[in-house]
């Protein structure tokens, strides 16, 4: 069966002179699908049949269920803001159809735009496809508002993918991790669209001062229709009025105003611990980002050095702020920092890409202490940004490779120290 | 308290490379290697936490009104500044080819030319322009120093690993640290906006 298979995938290999772009694409899929054949087989062994596309496929897989519950929440927050279906379980259909409407797009466009680079220059250089922006295109819908306008995604992760990866000279070789360069590039970039309360939630919008749910248009009638053939609820026209005392502002941002009880009067502790609430696309559920990161541990893909540091860092800066305590913010107790925002999403899956991180094991440590300290401080302390973690990450990207080389260098000069009265009393 | 908010803002949060994109020249040209940088990012702290005070001095007690001379010669102040600066840097220029004759090697015409850093000729002017008193000005000083610092000896790591990269032969050496430069600034915008004065008032409270 497999044989055949392969017969008919070589049958209609393009050439490689005529067309080098399609050679490229069919190189590309064909790898990602057959290579490597060869697996483990016994013995012990320093490497094994893993080869980078395994190693990304495995970081995809920890982010499904993050995928999964951010789809349903997407629809989830939508449609509790309109003050329908208010319980978690109410109206699965409809959230979850709502949900995939809003992310699917991102998901297409992120991978179009990001891999269409990737062919190209990978055609242009003559050389074979690199799965980087497995990962990266992966990470990018999970970490940004809903509601983003498409053209503004497209442009972010193009500047990404061209200035933060393929000029370094493409996969494995970046300094600063591309799912946040993209992220950050909207944020400095475009700040109405991705900062403030109004965002998170999607498909609301401010009419004349009142937010009102959008009208539902176009697709949603197709689904409608099926949805009456079932004889199920259907999203009708929209255009609903939100409940009162709607802000769809996220924990930090009522935090940063007046402290924990701020947060707690909008949100319980475990509607944030669960994820029930507003925020980027995958951040919000803990469990499920907990579990991701136990397989990317246990799969030895990310250091559990950088994440367990990280969080040290963090509690440390964090009881350091709760004694110095003046604004409302500070008081916050350490351990609900957890609960909050992205802190989670960003230990997990973004400070421990092997490439951006220090690489000596020491290294990891200073680098992931000093992740969750600057993070909490800008999250805290910077009035500017609603979060930190994704600038704190970028900062200590720059400054990884320096701390790689101070670890290295003074490796070596312990290493001449004990040499040197060996050397005398030979 | 109000020292150490100085030299966090210089040092950090208004990085004198990163967010004024000052000293451009010697900051990209000497980051090649770890080393070069350490040596010239030292010169550079060691130059900022003596002029700055001098040309604090100088400014005070010769030109404003306030000084022996009784009246406004602000306009000689990019003059004596300057001739302030190019004298120190012979001082250490002479040191450091007495102390690190293969530093001063390496360094070569860039300890120099730190005459003419803007960093430190720009810091000299922020220091007249803010009003800074003559402690405040030499811990503005050493801040701008050690955030040059900093930068220069990150982007020089960052140089080294990428060494080992396939960087296109088009952006190869500089075309790359201007992109690194960009890219550091972004990553510096991270603790923009911070304001320890207001953190500090409001604990006085």
């Amino acid at each position: 069966m497999k044989q055949k298979l392969l017969q008919f995938f070589s049958k209609i290999e393009p050439d490689k002179k005529k067309s080098p772009f399609l050679h490229t694409l069919y190189d590309g899929f064909f790898t990602f699908a057959f290579t490597p054949n060869h697996v483990t087989q016994s013995g012990a062994h320093l490497r094994d049949g893993m080869d980078l596309k395994r190693t990304m496929v495995f970081v995809v897989l920890a982010l499904q269920l993050c995928y999964l519950f951010g789809t349903y929440n997407i629809g989830h927050q939508h449609f509790a803001a309109l003050g329908q279906y208010v319980g978690f379980l109410e109206g699965v259909h409809l959230k979850l159809v709502y949900g995939l409407i809003k992310l699917l797009p991102i998901f297409v466009v992120t991978h179009v735009v990001g891999l269409g680079i990737e062919f190209y220059y990978a055609s242009k250089k003559g050389h074979a496809i690199e799965e980087g922006f497995l990962v990266s295109g992966a990470l990018i819908p999970l970490i940004m508002p809903p509601d983003i306008p498409l053209l503004i995604l497209a442009l972010s992760v193009a500047f990404a993918v061209i200035v933060g990866k393929e000029a370094f000279g493409g996969t494995g070789m970046n300094i600063l991790n591309i799912a946040l360069l993209a992220r950050v590039f909207v944020f400095f970039a475009y700040p109405g669209q991705i900062s403030g309360d109004e965002v998170w939630i999607a498909g609301i919008e401010k009419v004349n001062g009142t937010y009102i749910g959008q009208a539902y248009g176009g697709i949603y009638h197709f689904f409608d229709w099926i949805f009456n053939g079932l004889g199920w609820k259907t999203f009708g026209a929209g255009g609903a009025a939100v409940v009162d005392g709607y802000t769809g502002a996220t924990p930090m941002a009522l935090a940063s105003k007046g402290g924990w009880e701020a947060v707690t009067q909008v949100y319980s502790p475990s509607q944030m611990f669960w994820g029930a609430i507003p925020g980027s696309v995958g951040e919000t559920s803990k469990p499920l980002i907990i579990i991701g990161a136990l397989l990317l541990i246990v799969t030895g893909i990310a250091s559990w050095r950088i994440m367990v540091s990280m969080v040290l860092g963090m509690i440390f800066t964090g009881l350091l702020l709760n004694g110095w305590g003046t604004t409302p913010f500070m008081q916050v107790p350490w351990y609900y920092h957890f609960s909050m925002g992205s802190f989670l999403f960003a230990m997990a899956f973004m400070a421990t890409d092997p490439v951006t991180a220090a690489s000596t094991n020491v290294g990891k440590w200073i680098y992931g202490f000093l992740i969750g300290v600057i993070g909490l401080i800008v999250r805290v302390l910077n009035p500017a940004y609603p979060e930190g973690w994704m600038l704190a990450i970028l900062f200590m990207n720059v400054f990884a490779p320096l701390i790689d080389n101070a670890v290295v260098q003074a490796n070596i000069k312990r290493r001449k120290l004990q040499a040197k009265p060996a050397a005398v009393e030979a | 308290m109000e020292l150490f908010n100085i030299f966090l803002k210089s040092a950090f949060i208004e990085n004198m490379v990163l967010s004024y994109f000052l000293g451009m020249c010697s900051f990209l040209a000497v980051s090649k290697t770890v080393k070069t940088a350490l040596g010239l990012g030292s010169a550079v702290i060691f130059v900022l936490g003596i002029t700055i005070p001098i040309n604090w001095v100088l400014n005070e007690f010769l030109l404003t009104e306030r000084g022996i001379f009784k009246t406004d010669l602000t306009f000689l102040r990019f003059i004596l500044f300057i001739s302030t600066i190019a004298a120190m840097v012979q001082l250490v220029e002479m040191v450091v080819e007495k102390l690190s004759p293969s530093l001063y090697n390496a360094l070569g015409i860039f300890l120099p030319l730190i005459t003419v850093n803007c960093a430190i000729l720009g810091s000299a002017l922020f220091m007249v322009a803010r009003e800074y008193n003559l402690a405040e000005s030499t811990v503005f000083g050493l801040g701008g120093g050690v955030g040059w610092f900093l930068a220069v000896v990150a982007l020089a790591a960052i140089r080294e690993k990428i060494k080992y990269s396939h960087v296109p032969p088009a952006l190869r050496g500089l075309g790359m640290a201007f992109i690194l430069t960009g890219l550091m600034g972004i990553a510096f915008m991270s603790l923009m906006g911070i304001n320890p004065a207001e953190l500090m008032a409001a604990s006085g409270k």
